[in-house]
């Protein structure tokens, strides 16, 4: 994923092009640069919660502005209206440009009627971190559903955004689901929710 | 050309970004907050219009007396409302087109 860009040096971020194509960024600088990311929210904070709370936080700025690249350059100026799009256009337009491949899949939840669920069998943020066993249930995760509650919360459909693992038989390492849970307004609203 | 306009852009929550007038605008005192007034009151049109179609562009959704309210709305629901005669209706699609994309690239 390590490319060579010749890119003209504008003076100006108004004067560069929107739609600059495939551009692919080094996986190592990503990595890296994430790494560091983590390690400077350990210093910051106390407890478990509050290091996802910020990771997450970092994520909803990266997916308010992914919404509104993405649908400008990949979607021609047409809007989101209904639930089932903006999950798939998170499904697959956002995993697209982000990680380079659609997500592995999108569920919808069985119990709860607002539940729907999206999993990676190995999620890029996750690939080169490993967690320690003191740390519990902590998921460099959040940073994903961060930008996935950035998309839906700026798009208008309010939802609270989680990352689990979800271990699998026959795989060493477990699989990565993204849970998202619609606020409550949308299950009344007109013809948003179905 | 004495036309006067008045551009505005909303953020998602209700909070105006951005404010900008054209033209002769009349000085007199009840008149001065006028096309501000206009423009919140169509707010609500744009709220229920929005949810409606797929499209950004929402062209004319309210009407006061001669002058005419368009409004386009982004992915991320900010809203570029303009307020302007009927008469300078052509070029304002394009007008809004600009604005998105300088939109998208300053934040």
């Amino acid at each position: 994923m390590i490319s060579v860009g010749k890119t003209k040096q504008y003076a100006n971020v108004l004067d560069k092009l929107l739609s600059r194509g495939r551009q692919e960024v080094s996986l190592s600088a990503f990595a890296f640069l994430f790494s560091e990311v983590v390690q400077y929210n350990q210093t910051q904070v106390d407890n478990i919660a509050d290091l996802e709370r910020r990771l997450e936080d970092a994520g909803y700025a990266v997916g308010a502005r992914v919404l509104e690249l993405l649908c400008h350059r990949e979607k021609g100026n047409r809007r989101e209206t209904q639930l089932l799009g903006i999950l798939s256009f998170i499904h697959s337009t956002v995993w697209k440009v982000l990680f380079g491949k659609v997500a592995d899949s999108l569920e919808k939840g069985t119990e709860h009627e607002d539940e729907y669920m999206i999993s990676e069998k190995e999620l890029l943020v996750n690939r080169f971190i490993s967690v320690p066993k003191d740390m519990g249930a902590f998921n460099c995760g959040a940073f994903v559903a961060g930008i996935v509650r950035g998309v839906l919360d700026n798009a208008g459909f309010p939802a609270v955004v989680t990352a689990h693992f979800v271990p699998i038989e026959g795989q060493q390492r477990p699989r990565t689901t993204i849970l998202i849970k619609f606020a409550e307004e949308l299950l009344n609203s007109k013809g948003i929710y179905n | 050309m004495a036309s006067t306009a008045c551009f505005v852009i909303v953020s998602k929550n209700d909070i105006p970004i951005y404010e900008a007038e054209v033209g002769s605008a009349p000085k007199k005192e009840d008149l001065a907050y006028h096309h501000q007034f206009i423009l919140h009151a169509a707010l609500d049109v744009v709220q229920d219009l929005a949810w409606t179609t797929n499209a950004m562009f929402l062209r004319s959704v309210d009407r006061f007396n001669d002058l005419v309210v368009s409004v386009y709305v982004t992915a991320g629901h900010t809203r570029f409302m303009l307020l302007h005669d009927s008469r300078s209706e052509d070029g304002i699609k394009s007008f809004f087109q600009e604005v998105h994309e300088l939109y998208i690239k300053v934040r």
